[in-house]
């Protein structure tokens, strides 16, 4: 919902039919007067004028002061009772497995009783004990559907949380409950708060979704309050060059990792701070990770940090490269953040699709690994036409000369 | 003629200056709203004379909790007069009417609140008061049934309301959106709905980047370059507009070269016209050419814009994988495209797009599958959103399948909904609004009239919620004949949105040769997929009270 639309012109058309007005309200409530016991009570609520009963209730729901004229908590039930009232809020009366078909039946006259019917239902909830509302209201599907919307417009989580919890719509109740972290700007208070919602009735993959958040937010305010620290002692050098712009609270999970992977690439698994040590606790997927730590690194221009994470040794000692996504993607990555064409060719070489790689190695002018795919295409003409492409003289057209004088080579063309 | 001086949007502050006696509030009951408002009348200068009255209607229904909102705010006395205006239905074009209402579809399918339906009712009837009692509803839907229920009902309860007026709507076809969740969530093809999908129409206006609009001065040398969006209406009243709005993109850039060519043309004619009578003819036509012409320039540059959105690699990229899941192809992975989109931070909306029009082509994702997404998405943007994924759920729209089956296949091949050899110049099918998919919305719609729902009973079973006919007494003497040739009109009702490009579909049946049916269309609000999305999300600012 946006506020103010200032900018937006509201576009109507004036009206040229009458619309259907309401005017016999006082039709209405004559019919109503039919049962006077426990109507008489309510009735001075319901009359539309009548403002004073709604005055002396705070905003927050909380009655002020119990009204001593009401009826016994037996009679008002028996408001709701088949014998009782007969036509005063008859959808309040009849049984539920009527309910589907004659809530949706409304005509005038219903309306003018849904809507004070709004208001019969903000009285009881000011005035009845809770337990006997929500017994009422759990066979009333309408007036269920209207009071938990009404309470969730006004903000009264209690309320609305033990409702749902008296109707075992248990996931709701989670739900509502977890929603209202985001009203609490204090990081302390909120990590208490998530701590609570950890033992609310989630599903279990939600369950473990909230602990995520309560172990994230806890691990930042760590971080934080330690990065805040070395930032103002000044004397680490990569806060120094690099000044954070903004603080990690509150941020999600993939960049807190990219964060730590800028500023505490190098720290040991112990720490709470270490990528690794994120990577463990959050079970982050390889892919995700080395995305993450790539994008930090070439970020920093740190290449060597590139090299290793794409570096790994067999049990014979050989190093070989590989990456669990796909090495366009790491070119893609590196040409963003500049990266000289000497390292960015390391990359575009170990591209596997040929056409992919010669795309790239042609658009980022890696020259020399245009014309070693061409060789080992066997492509003479290519070959010979991307001389032209290379500076006269150069150690890569000498190259590209070599090549193509080598007599073992069986070209295809 | 109502003596209404001045009008003004609401805004926080002071009320502008205007010499009346009497403001009034036309707003919708919302409680944002009410804070303005009270800003205004707090800030009333209760010194000067003469005094103002202020009013307040509400459109289109008082509201307690707004009402109680202002009086806690200790202005609700300040009000004369506290009324509703039951403006239910807002005619946007010649065929075309919204209830604007944004939050129907979340209230109907989420908070189980009928308020809108009853609304909708309430707009039919007034609808059949001005043209007459619609003999047949059909219906396919939940809310579509209580929303015919109602309007039963209503027609018992006023009697009087039986008019003599002919009725012009032969049938009223009633349909829950729920029925079909897959249209909204492609991008949508025409030139209409790019520049909804792309720049958002609001009310039939559009904001569009200015610099494409700058008018060309010689001299100016571009130091006058305008900041403001450029702000244009959109509809039928404008000749051009009218003709490409329901075209496939596609298919438009010919229209505007050979528009270009009969202007030039039409301008040239000043050097033939030798007589003062030819002159003269030549200047009256001026107007109309110069209306064009800047009509035709607006146009060439929206698609122009409109072009470096579709040729980009991510929009191809995009459709690319939405037609695989339309077309039935991989909907049981997951994605690699959705996966790169996550790990380079796409907008969170594009990447709900994409998953649940994954999930509704699947009849529901394998549990692996979506629990894999949504940890994705959670690790990738907040865990807050976990509210978000639940409303999506609750919706129908991201959830694990059920049954063990998916139906989609069943129902795509049943009604035909993806066509491979779709025609983008010269369509001869409705599928030509999403370059291959049929809206399966109007496929019903289409099909009811010919050769009608019977033949589709076992799909129909598989899209939820009932199916049903009605049949609304009209006082003898007003049975309508149809003549040989006369087409029948039917109201199409979306309860819970519809595109511009199920709209362009359902005129282009209105203009098929013997395709015996005109469309009228109403709704509860015009959507695209991504302000769809968006009323369903969770509001994450912390709440303003």
């Amino acid at each position: 919902m946006s506020r103010a639309r200032a900018d937006e012109e509201e576009y109507w058309h004036s009206s040229k039919f009458r619309a259907f007005t309401f005017d016999d309200d006082d039709d209405e409530l004559s019919q109503l007067k039919e049962s006077k016991r426990a109507v008489n009570s309510l009735r001075d609520i319901v009359d539309d004028d009548d403002d004073d009963d709604l005055e002396r209730v705070s905003w927050s729901g909380e009655p002020v002061g119990r009204r001593n004229k009401l009826p016994s908590f037996q009679s008002l039930s028996d408001v709701f009772s088949d014998t009782g009232v007969k036509n005063y809020a008859p959808e309040l009366r009849r049984p539920k497995t009527e309910y589907k078909d004659y809530s949706s039946d409304w005509s005038p006259k219903d309306t003018v009783r849904r809507m004070q019917r709004g208001k019969v239902l903000i009285f009881l909830k000011r005035t009845l004990r809770r337990e006997i509302l929500f017994r009422e209201l759990e066979v009333r599907q309408v007036a269920l559907c209207h009071l938990i919307h009404f309470l969730k417009e006004t903000g009264e989580q209690k309320l609305l949380l033990d409702l749902l919890r008296f109707l075992d719509r248990t996931e709701e109740v989670a739900l509502s409950q977890y929603r209202e972290h985001l009203n609490i700007q204090d990081v302390e208070k909120r990590r208490e708060f998530l701590k609570v919602c950890i033992g609310l009735p989630f599903s279990a993959e939600d369950t473990s979704h909230i602990q995520d958040h309560y172990t994230l937010l806890e691990r930042q305010i760590i971080i934080e309050a330690n990065d805040r620290h070395l930032e103002t002692a000044g004397q680490s050098e990569i806060f120094r060059k690099y000044p954070r712009k903004a603080s990690i609270l509150n941020m999600p999970l993939v960049t807190t990792l990219f964060y730590s992977c800028f500023y505490h690439y190098t720290e040991a698994e112990g720490t709470f701070s270490s990528p690794t040590n994120l990577k463990k606790t959050f079970k982050i997927p390889d892919k995700q990770y080395v995305l993450t730590a790539l994008a930090a690194r070439a970020k920093l221009r740190a290449w060597d940090d590139v090299d290793a994470l794409f570096t790994t040794k067999n049990w014979l000692g050989y190093t070989k490269k590989k990456a669990p996504i796909g090495f366009h993607r790491v070119v893609e990555i590196l040409q963003r953040n500049n990266a000289p064409v000497q390292v960015l060719q390391e990359y575009v070489r170990l591209v596997e699709d040929v056409e992919t790689r010669l795309n790239l190695a042609t658009k980022y002018k890696c020259h020399d690994v245009v014309i070693e795919t061409y060789r080992d295409l066997k492509d003479r003409i290519q070959l010979t036409a991307y001389k032209c492409k290379v500076e006269r003289g150069s150690a890569e057209e000498e190259k590209i000369n070599s090549i193509l004088n080598n007599m073992q080579i069986r070209w295809k063309n | 003629e109502h003596e209404v001086e001045k009008m003004f949007t609401l805004k926080p502050g002071r009320l502008p200056q205007a010499d009346v006696k009497n403001i009034i509030f036309f707003v919708r009951p919302k409680l944002e709203l009410m804070d303005i408002i009270t800003d205004n009348v707090l800030r009333e200068d209760r010194g000067r004379s003469p005094q103002r009255d202020f009013h307040i209607l509400f459109v289109p229904r008082r509201s307690l909790l707004c009402e109680q909102w202002l009086k806690e705010q200790g202005v609700l006395g300040s009000f004369i007069h506290r009324e509703q205006y039951s403006l239910d239905l807002i005619p946007f074009d010649g065929d075309l009417l919204s209830m604007e209402s944004e939050s129907a579809f979340k209230e109907c399918y989420l908070e189980s609140d009928q308020t809108s339906l009853y609304h909708a009712a309430k707009g039919l009837m007034t609808l059949q008061a001005l043209y007459g009692t619609i003999p047949q509803i059909f219906g396919k839907g939940e809310c579509a049934r209580h929303v015919a229920n109602m309007m039963i009902r209503m027609k018992r309860e006023f009697p009087g309301s039986q008019n003599s007026i002919f009725p012009v709507f032969d049938t009223l076809l009633l349909l829950d959106r729920n029925v079909d969740l897959l249209t909204p969530l492609a991008t949508q093809l025409t030139y209409e709905g790019l520049i909804d999908e792309i720049y958002g129409i609001q009310n039939t206006y559009v904001k569009l980047p200015p610099e494409k609009f700058a008018p060309k001065k010689q001299g100016e040398g571009g130091k006058d370059l305008p900041t403001e969006p450029k702000k244009l209406q959109l509809n039928s009243a404008e000749e051009l507009y009218a003709e490409i709005r329901d075209k496939n993109f596609n298919a438009v850039g010919s229209v505007l070269s050979k528009k270009a060519k009969i202007i030039s043309a039409a301008f040239e004619e000043r050097h033939h016209a030798k007589t003062v009578g030819e002159i003269k003819q030549f200047v009256s036509q001026l107007p109309h050419m110069q209306a064009a012409r800047s009509s035709l320039a607006n146009h060439t540059s929206i698609a122009e814009l409109i072009k470096d959105i579709t040729t980009s690699e991510d929009f191809f990229d995009n459709l690319t994988v939405e037609q695989e899941f339309m077309s039935g192809i991989d909907t049981d992975k997951v994605n690699n495209y959705i996966e790169d989109c996550i790990a380079q931070k796409h907008p969170l909306i594009k990447i709900l797009r994409l998953v649940c029009l994954q999930s509704v082509c699947n009849s529901g994702l394998k549990q692996k599958v979506l629990d894999h997404y949504k940890r994705e998405i959670l690790q990738t943007y907040g865990y807050e959103h976990i509210l978000t994924l639940n409303n999506l759920e609750k919706a129908g729209l991201l959830k694990p399948q059920t049954s063990g089956r998916n139906n989609y296949p069943t129902i795509r091949k049943t009604l035909r909904l993806w066509m491979d050899d779709v025609n983008e110049q010269n369509p001869n099918d409705i599928s030509y609004v999403y370059s291959g998919y049929a809206p399966l919305s109007v496929r019903l719609a289409q099909l009811l009239a010919r050769p009608g729902w019977r033949s589709i009973e076992e799909v129909l079973k598989m899209l939820p919620g009932p199916h049903f006919e009605e049949r609304q007494q009209l006082p003898t003497g007003l049975q309508k004949k149809r003549q040989h040739g006369e087409n029948r009109v039917t109201l199409v009702f979306f309860l819970g949105g519809v595109t511009y490009a199920e709209i362009a579909a359902l005129r282009f049946l209105s203009q098929m040769e013997d395709g015996g049916t005109e469309y009228v269309i109403a709704t509860t609000k015009l959507i695209n997929g991504t302000s769809w999305i968006k009323s369903l999300m969770e509001k994450l600012e912390p709440a303003p009270f």
